[in-house]
């Protein structure tokens, strides 16, 4: 059993994802009480998981940023690149979620005073400036060692960036909504740490399969070069 | 440690001596900050407050310092100076430190001029805005010229900088905004100084792998 999960990581997280995710769902709307706000704080159970997930996949790729820098690691640097490449899709997931609660709850699209969005904006573009610099450098160390820079730069720029946007409401909003409500019920936080289960679990067989498809690319491109 | 300050100091020095000599950088931040401001002018209804224009003040002082900061890394990729550099037996941080120096002395003179031409323009200056345009000077350079030296290795270059650079100087827009407008600056100005020494260590600690293999 062990060396069948070993040699079949991928399915086995790609099956895991699916039932966790299956289950997240099918607690969320048939187990999960309604609250007082109604249907629309359903999407409390997808728009935190993935805003969490997307931190887990910032912080993988700074994390195997920072091997290659330090020990080396072969495959370092394209781990963090797939990891970072999550973390972007689960950060425009979270802005889209984020974006669709704000416009039911407060009648808007886009909600300033609503942090965990304004920071997932600054982080959005952040990253996707990562994408501009990786392809606009050949490829070999020197790529590898200054998008493992821009990596861990990442990591330090979250923290720094919710002081900041902490700091900008004095100025820009002083009134903060409160976001939560009524405290969670045991219910609700069961099936919220299912989909955040679901969503991590999901995050890493995606996260597998990218790296899968791109060392597959790799070694095509030096079979080819053997051959030519 | 003695020496790789007498390196720092040497490499700033023929960065500021360049500027001396061939003047393209700094005149062309001070021409871009004044048209920053009389743009503003024209931009901001006739019944904003002071507020507003503070606000722009930044928007123009982190624009002028963008501009600053592509030209930092030329003379270093058009003659092939870096490798030059590269080989010379001192450390790799002192080839950032010295930009950063040169960085910070030019963005230095270019505040000189913008905010009295600001205070004559908009409205006054107080020192909290002059304490956290120092600060954001610092933070600026320690983080402009790691992303400049990034930038200057890519196809792209002057395309790419304002990307990397920007979302990275929006916590210094929002410590500097806060310093300008509050009555009590001391948080920003203290946050302002929290970001400068967390990118200046870690740019420090990571500009040998941005320019090495």
């Amino acid at each position: 059993m062990s060396t069948w999960l070993r040699n079949n990581q991928l399915i086995a997280l790609a099956g895991g994802a699916a039932g966790l995710v299956s289950a997240a769902v099918a607690l969320i709307f048939f187990y999960a009480p309604v609250d007082r706000d109604g249907l629309n704080q359903k999407i409390f159970y997808f728009h935190v998981p993935i805003a969490f997930t997307a931190y887990v996949c910032f912080g993988w790729g700074a994390w195997k940023a920072l091997r290659h820098l330090w020990k080396r690691s072969p495959g370092a640097d394209l781990e963090s690149y797939v990891a970072i490449h999550q973390g972007v899709i689960f950060g425009a997931l979270t802005l889209a979620t984020g974006s669709l609660w704000a416009k039911v709850r407060w009648g808007h699209w886009w909600v300033w005073s609503e942090r965990q969005l304004v920071l997932f904006l600054v982080l959005f573009l952040f990253y996707s400036a990562y994408f501009m610099l990786r392809f606009s450098i050949e490829e070999g160390p020197q790529r590898a060692n200054i998008c493992a820079v821009y990596a861990i730069f990442g990591v330090v720029l979250i923290p720094i960036s919710i002081l900041a946007i902490r700091l900008a409401e004095n100025f820009i909003h002083p009134i903060a909504f409160n976001k939560h409500g009524p405290q969670m019920a045991t219910s609700q936080f069961a099936t919220f740490c299912v989909a955040l289960a679901a969503m991590l679990v999901l995050a890493g067989a995606l996260y597998r399969l990218e790296l899968a498809g791109k060392r597959l690319d790799a070694q095509l491109r030096e079979l080819r070069e053997a051959l030519a | 440690m003695k020496r790789y300050f007498q390196d720092v100091l040497v490499l700033a020095r023929k960065d500021l001596l360049l500027e001396l000599r061939a003047r393209d950088t700094v005149p062309a931040m001070l021409l871009f900050v004044i048209a920053a401001f009389v743009t503003f002018h024209f931009a901001l209804p006739s019944q904003s407050s002071d507020l507003a224009a503070k606000g722009l003040l930044w928007v123009a002082l982190v624009f002028t310092a963008l501009l600053g900061l592509t030209r930092a890394f030329v003379a270093e990729r058009n003659e092939r100076l870096l490798d030059g550099l590269l080989l010379a037996p001192c450390d790799r941080s002192a080839i950032w430190l010295a930009k950063g120096v040169a960085v910070v002395a030019f963005l230095a003179i270019a505040e000189v001029v913008a905010l009295p031409a600001f205070s004559i323009f908009f409205s006054g200056v107080d020192g909290a805005t002059i304490a956290g345009a120092v600060l954001a000077d610092v933070g600026i350079a320690a983080v402009g010229t790691l992303l400049a030296a990034m930038a200057s290795v890519s196809r792209a270059r002057e395309l790419l900088l304002p990307l990397l650079f920007l979302p990275v100087a929006i916590p210094v827009v929002v410590g500097g905004v806060g310093a300008s407008v509050v009555d009590n600056p001391g948080r920003y100005l203290g946050f302002l100084a929290l970001y400068d020494g967390v990118f200046a260590i870690l740019s420090w600690a990571s500009f040998e792998y941005v320019v090495t293999e």
